[in-house]
C-alpha cells in the first residue's frame, strides 16, 4: 500500500502550477532523542552546500528523550534567514503531534509522512507522501537496535528527492557530519538515504511546488550558532578564567569553549593550560570566582541564563561598586525554574540593566549574528577591564542554539587592553595611588593586582562605603563623591560602547529599533512593509546599553519609531522611556513578541501595519 | 612605649612587624577576633612572607572585617556574605602565587555559606581558611549560629535547641588537607597552627574558638572565654620549626612525631595524655565525636594529610599567573581561527 494519495484540491495559497523555487521551509517533527538531529542538520547542509541560504531551528523540549521536538529548516534565495511562521514541508515522524501538525499547516503545504499514520484522511487540501519507514530500513540496516536511528536518514532521501536536492551534496554533508572517525556509520547512512531516494523515484508522484536549484550565495559562508561563536569570541580574546554552572541554554557555549580551548590553548612546550575552567557549585559561586578571578588580574567570564542571573545579583551589584572587570554571558531564554527553559525571549534586558541593590546600572553588548557573536566578545572583554565593571553580553536562545549562515569571523588584530593597571614599576615612579581617585577624568581610576611585588601595591577591596583611598569610610560626602563618581564612568561608557548600526531612508517616516536576534526578522519584515504596504522603514539596531546619542537622534528624525521587543512587558521600550524626554517617548511605540518561539517577520509587520491603520 | 634608641627588629627579608600590621582595630575590646589577628602578624612577620604575595579574604561580619586590621600591605577583599570560598577560588585560578588567607565566621560559613565551604573543601583549594568561630551572630547583635551548642543559651537566657554543625568534622569528612582547631586564647598553639597552615599546600581548616565579649561571654555560653578555659582538651603539644631554621635544635622532650610540610618547614607533635595519630582521617573524626559528647573542646591538629594534590595543581594550568599572561599565550595565532572556519563551511 505504498501508492500516493494525491489531494483532490488544488491549493490555493501559491499559484497553482508553478514551481517554487529556493523559498520555503521544512519542518520536521520528530521525538526527542530519537537522533533526528544528524538527518536534519544534514538536510540543512545539503541546501547550504547548494549555495542556498539556509537558517535551522531546533525547537525542543525542556527533557531528555521522549517528548515532541521540531526541527525548521528554511530555504530562502532572498537571504531570509528568521523564522517562517507558514510551514511549507512537513516531515512529520512524531505520532503523538503528526495531526496538530497536520491540521495547522497551511493549504498546499507538503507532508512526509510515516505511512501508517494515515495522515491523509486529516485534510483533503495538502499533497500526502505516506513512506513505509519500517519496511524500509529492515534491508539497509540489518542491525535492529540501529534503525531507530537510521530510519531518520530514509526522509533525508525521499525529502531529497521531493526538492531535488542535489544527493552529491547530501552525501559529502553526511560524511561531514560523522567526520573521518565516523566512516562506517556514514556509510550506513548514506545507504538509508539512497533506499529513500530509491523508493521516492519509483513510487511517488510529486504534487507539491517546491523545488531547490543551486544557486550561489552562501559561498565561503560557514554554518555556526551564537554559542560556538561566543566561545570562539572569547578563546581569542585571550579569557583566561572561565567559571560557570550549566543552564540552558548557555551550557553549550562554555562546553564548546572547552573543546577549543583543549585544541587551543596549551603551551605547547609543557602541554599546560593558559586558561582555567571550573564548573562551579551554583551561579553564586560561578560569578563569585569570575569576578575575584577579574580583581585579580585575569580575562574572567562566566555563562548564564536568567535565572543564573537572578542568583548572580548580589555579587554583580557589589561589582558595580568594588568596580571588578568580567563578562556575563547571558543567553536569555522564557521563564523562571520550569517556565519554558527551551524557549527563546530576550527577558532579561530591565532586570540586567539595574541588576542588584542601591543604584546600580550595568553596560549590556546585544550582539544579533555570530559574526557580531564573535567581534563583540573580544570588545566586551577590553571593554570591562577599560571601565573595571561586569559587562553583560547578551545573546538568547534563538541566537545562541540555532544554526545560522555566517561570513567568516575576521581574526581580532586590535592588541588586547588591559585596562588601567599599574606595575611596581609604576608605583615606584607615582610612589603611591588612590585606587578610585579619577585621575583622568573618566571616571576610572588606577589598580593594582594582587601580586604586585611593591609595599605601596596593596589597598582594600570593599562594597560602596569607601573613599577614594579604598579606606573604609560612611560619611555622607565621601558617598555621594563617589556614587558620582560612578555615574560619571556611566556616561563616559555611553561614548565607547558599540554604536548603533543605522539604515536611514529618506522617505521614511517611521522607524525601527530592535537588538539581537530580532535583526533578522525586522530585516525581513521592512521588506514586506514595502512590498506589501508601500510603507518605507528605516532602522536602528542597538548594540549596547547604555543607549548612545545616535539613538535619540533617531527617534527625534522619525514621526513614530517602533521598539521590537521579545518579551511581555516591553523591556527596551521601557529602558529608553526611563531615559529620554517626554517629546522623544510620545514618538515610540512598541511591538511584542512573547510566545517562545523565534521572532518571525510575519508578527512584525502585521503589528505595524495595523497600528499604522492599515 | 620603648625609650631605647636600638633600631627595630627585622624579619629574615629586612621588614619590621610594623609592615605587618593593619589599620586600626574597631571590633570590640576583649574580643577574640582581635587576638587572632595579632597572631597573624606575628607568624607572617616570623616567617618572613612577603606582604605582596597575600590576598586576604573574607565574606561578611565581625571577623571579616578583620582582614583591615592586619598585613596592611597586602591586598585585601571584604566580598559576600557566605560568598569567600567562591571568592578565593577565583583569585587562586587568576594567580595561583597568591597565598591566600581567608578569614571568616560561624555565620558567614556555616550558615549561609555553608554550600561553598563544603564545596571549597572538597575541591582541596590551597589556602588559609580561618573560622573565627563564636556561636553567635555578632555584627547584627547576638543571634544564635549553626556553631552553638544544644542547650546553650543567648544573652537573654533563650536557648538553643538544635544541634551545632561541627565546622571541622565537616572539613575531614569532605577533604580538607590540614583541620585544626584552637582557642583564641592559648597563644602559643594557635601561632603554631597557623605557621604550620602557612607552610602546608593544600586547604587548611583552623577552626578557632573566638569569644565574643558582647554577646556571647555568658554564663549559659559554650563558647565563652570561661567556658573554653575550663573544657579545652589539648590533643598535643605542638612546635614548629620553619624552614630556614636548623631542624636539630630545640629537640621538645617526650614523644614526639615530626612532620614535614611542604615548604621544608616541621611541625613537631608532642604526645600529652592521649595516644593520637593526626594522619587517621577516621581517628580524628571519632575524637571530635567523643569531646563533644563530653562538653570538651578538642584542639590542636586534628588532621594533615601532606600528599594530596590541590585543586590548582589539578587543574594543569601553567606555573605562572593566569592574570599576567601576555597576549602572545592567550590568543591564538590566525591559523587556529583559520583551521576552525574551515571545519564549519
Amino acid at each position: 500500500m505504498s501508492t500516493l494519495e494525491v489531494s483532490p484540491v488544488e491549493p490555493v495559497s501559491r499559484p497553482s502550477g508553478q514551481p517554487v523555487m529556493n523559498d520555503f521551509s521544512i519542518q520536521v517533527a520528530t521525538v526527542n532523542g530519537s537522533g533526528s538531529q544528524t538527518a536534519n542538520n544534514v538536510l540543512m547542509r545539503t541546501l547550504f552546500q547548494m549555495g542556498i541560504p539556509v537558517s535551522g531551528k531546533n525547537m525542543f523540549p525542556s527533557n531528555i528523550a521522549g517528548l515532541p521536538t521540531w526541527f525548521t529548516i528554511r530555504a530562502s534565495k532572498h537571504g531570509y534567514t528568521s523564522r517562517r511562521k507558514e510551514i511549507d514541508f512537513l516531515v512529520a515522524m512524531n505520532p503523538e503531534t503528526a495531526r496538530e501538525d497536520v491540521l495547522n499547516l497551511e493549504t498546499g503545504a507538503a507532508v512526509v509522512y510515516d505511512e501508517p499514520l494515515q495522515l491523509n484522511k486529516l485534510r483533503t487540501d495538502l499533497h500526502f507522501y505516506p513512506v513505509p519507514f519500517d519496511k524500509l530500513v529492515g534491508p539497509v540496516c540489518p542491525e535492529a537496535k540501529l534503525r531507530k536511528l537510521v530510519r531518520n536518514m530514509i526522509y533525508d532521501g525521499v525529502v531529497g528527492w521531493l526538492l531535488s536536492l542535489d544527493m552529491e551534496e547530501l552525501r559529502k554533508a553526511l560524511v561531514k557530519q560523522f567526520g573521518k572517525r565516523k566512516a562506517k556509520a556514514a556509510d550506513l547512512n548514506w545507504g538509508a538515504a539512497q533506499a529513500g531516494y530509491d523508493w521516492a523515484v519509483k513510487t511517488l508522484t510529486k504534487t507539491d511546488p517546491f523545488r531547490a536549484e543551486r544557486m550561489n550565495a552562501t559561498a565561503g559562508k560557514v554554518i555556526i550558532d551564537g554559542n560556538s561563536a561566543c566561545a570562539l569570541g572569547a578563546m581569542f580574546a585571550g579569557v583566561t578564567v572561565v567559571t560557570w554552572y550549566p543552564i540552558t541554554p548557555s551550557s553549550s557555549l562554555v562546553e564548546t569553549l572547552m573543546g577549543y580551548m583543549k585544541r587551543f590553548r596549551h603551551d605547547p612546550q609543557t602541554g599546560k593550560a593558559t586558561y582555567a575552567i571550573v564548573q562551579a557549585e551554583d551561579e553564586i559561586a560561578s560569578i563569585g570566582m569570575a569576578l575575584s578571578a577579574g580583581w585579580a588580574g585575569a580575562r574572567s567570564m562566566t555563562a548564564t541564563a536568567g535565572p543564573g542571573i537572578s542568583l548572580m545579583s548580589e555579587f554583580i551589584g557589589l561589582g558595580y561598586y568594588a568596580e571588578l572587570p568580567a563578562v556575563i554571558f547571558d543567553v536569555e531564554r522564557v521563564g523562571p525554574s520550569t517556565g519554558l527553559p527551551t524557549r527563546t525571549a530576550q527577558g532579561d534586558v530591565l532586570k540586567n540593566a539595574l541588576l542588584s541593590h542601591g543604584d546600580t546600572r550595568h553596560p549590556m553588548f546585544f550582539p544579533s549574528s555570530p559574526e557580531e557573536c564573535f567581534s563583540m566578545v573580544s570588545d566586551a572583554f577590553d571593554f570591562a577591564e577599560r571601565f573595571q565593571t561586569p559587562v553583560f553580553f547578551m545573546t538568547d536562545l534563538d541566537l545562541g542554539m540555532n544554526n545560522w549562515m555566517a561570513d567568516p569571523f575576521p581574526y581580532p588584530e586590535k592588541p588586547i587592553d588591559r585596562g588601567k593597571v599599574l606595575s611596581a614599576e609604576d608605583l615606584d615612579r607615582l610612589g603611591g595611588f588612590a585606587r578610585y581617585k579619577d585621575v583622568d577624568g573618566d571616571g576610572v581610576g588606577y589598580r593594582t593586582l594582587p601580586g604586585t611585588n611593591h609595599h605601596a601595591a596593596a589597598y582594600f577591596t570593599r562594597g560602596s562605603g569607601h573613599n577614594e583611598k579604598a579606606q573604609y569610610t560612611e560619611r555622607e560626602d565621601d558617598y555621594v563623591n563617589n556614587m558620582d563618581r560612578l555615574a560619571h564612568k556611566f556616561e563616559v561608557m555611553r561614548r565607547h560602547v558599540p554604536a548603533p548600526v543605522i539604515d536611514l531612508r529618506e522617505k521614511a517616516h517611521i522607524g525601527f529599533v530592535a537588538a539581537g536576534s530580532s535583526d533578522y526578522a525586522v530585516r525581513e519584515s521592512r521588506d514586506q512593509l514595502r512590498a506589501e504596504y508601500g510603507i518605507e522603514t528605516s532602522y536602528l539596531r542597538l548594540r549596547a546599553y547604555p543607549f548612545t546619542d545616535e539613538l535619540k537622534e533617531f527617534i527625534a528624525q522619525h514621526d513614530r519609531v517602533y521598539v521590537v521587543d521579545q518579551n511581555r512587558d516591553a523591556q527596551f521600550h521601557k529602558l529608553m522611556r526611563l531615559e529620554f524626554e517626554v517629546d522623544l517617548i510620545a514618538k515610540l511605540r512598541s511591538v511584542r513578541y512573547y510566545g517562545g518561539l523565534p521572532l518571525d517577520a510575519r508578527t512584525i509587520t502585521d503589528e505595524v501595519a495595523s497600528q499604522e491603520g492599515r | 612605649m620603648s625609650t631605647t634608641m636600638n633600631p627595630p627588629k627585622k624579619n629574615r627579608i629586612g621588614l619590621e612587624v610594623l609592615n605587618y600590621k593593619g589599620s586600626k582595630t574597631t571590633l570590640c575590646a576583649g574580643c577574640g577576633h582581635n587576638s587572632i589577628s595579632e597572631r597573624i602578624v606575628e607568624c607572617f612577620y616570623d616567617l618572613g612572607v612577603e606582604p605582596w604575595r597575600v590576598a586576604k579574604l573574607s565574606g561578611i561580619g565581625c571577623s571579616s572585617k578583620s582582614p583591615a586590621y592586619f598585613l596592611g600591605q597586602s591586598h585585601g577583599f571584604n566580598s559576600v556574605h557566605g560568598r569567600m570560598p567562591a571568592v578565593a577560588t577565583g583569585t587562586l585560578l587568576a594567580n595561583r602565587n597568591l597565598l591566600a588567607l581567608g578569614v571568616t565566621g560561624d555565620g558567614d560559613t556555616a550558615s549561609i555559606g555553608l554550600g561553598q565551604f563544603m564545596h571549597l573543601v572538597r575541591r582541596n583549594v590551597p589556602m588559609i581558611y580561618i573560622i573565627e568561630d563564636n556561636g553567635v551572630y555578632g555584627l547584627t547583635k547576638g543571634q544564635f549560629s549553626a556553631t552553638a551548642d544544644i542547650g546553650s543559651t543567648l544573652k537573654t537566657g533563650a536557648p538553643n535547641q538544635l544541634p551545632p554543625f561541627d565546622c571541622c568534622a565537616l572539613a575531614l569528612k569532605w577533604g580538607a588537607t590540614f583541620v585544626a582547631r584552637s582557642f583564641s586564647g592559648d597563644k602559643k598553639q594557635l601561632q603554631t597552627l597557623l605557621k604550620a597552615a602557612i607552610a602546608h599546600k593544600g586547604l587548611c581548616v583552623v577552626d578557632v574558638i573566638s569569644p565574643c565579649v558582647t554577646f556571647n561571654d555568658h554564663d549559659g555560653s559554650t563558647k565563652s572565654y570561661s567556658y573554653v578555659k575550663d573544657h579545652e582538651e589539648a590533643l598535643h603539644e605542638l612546635d614548629f620549626v620553619p624552614f630556614f631554621e636548623d631542624i636539630a635544635v630545640e629537640i621538645p622532650e617526650g614523644e614526639v612525631t615530626d612532620v614535614e610540610l611542604h615548604d621544608g618547614s616541621h611541625l613537631r607533635i608532642r604526645k600529652l595524655e592521649r595516644e593520637y595519630n593526626p594522619t587517621d582521617r577516621l581517628a580524628a573524626l571519632a575524637a571530635l565525636e567523643e569531646a563533644a559528647a563530653k562538653g570538651e573542646v578538642l584542639t590542636g591538629l586534628l588532621f594533615v594529610n601532606t600528599n594530596s594534590p590541590d585543586f590548582i595543581e589539578q587543574l594543569n594550568v601553567v606555573e605562572e599567573p593566569l592574570a599576567t599572561l601576555p597576549q602572545s599565550r592567550i590568543r591564538p595565532p590566525k591559523a587556529a581561527l583559520d583551521e576552525v572556519m574551515e571545519e564549519l563551511r
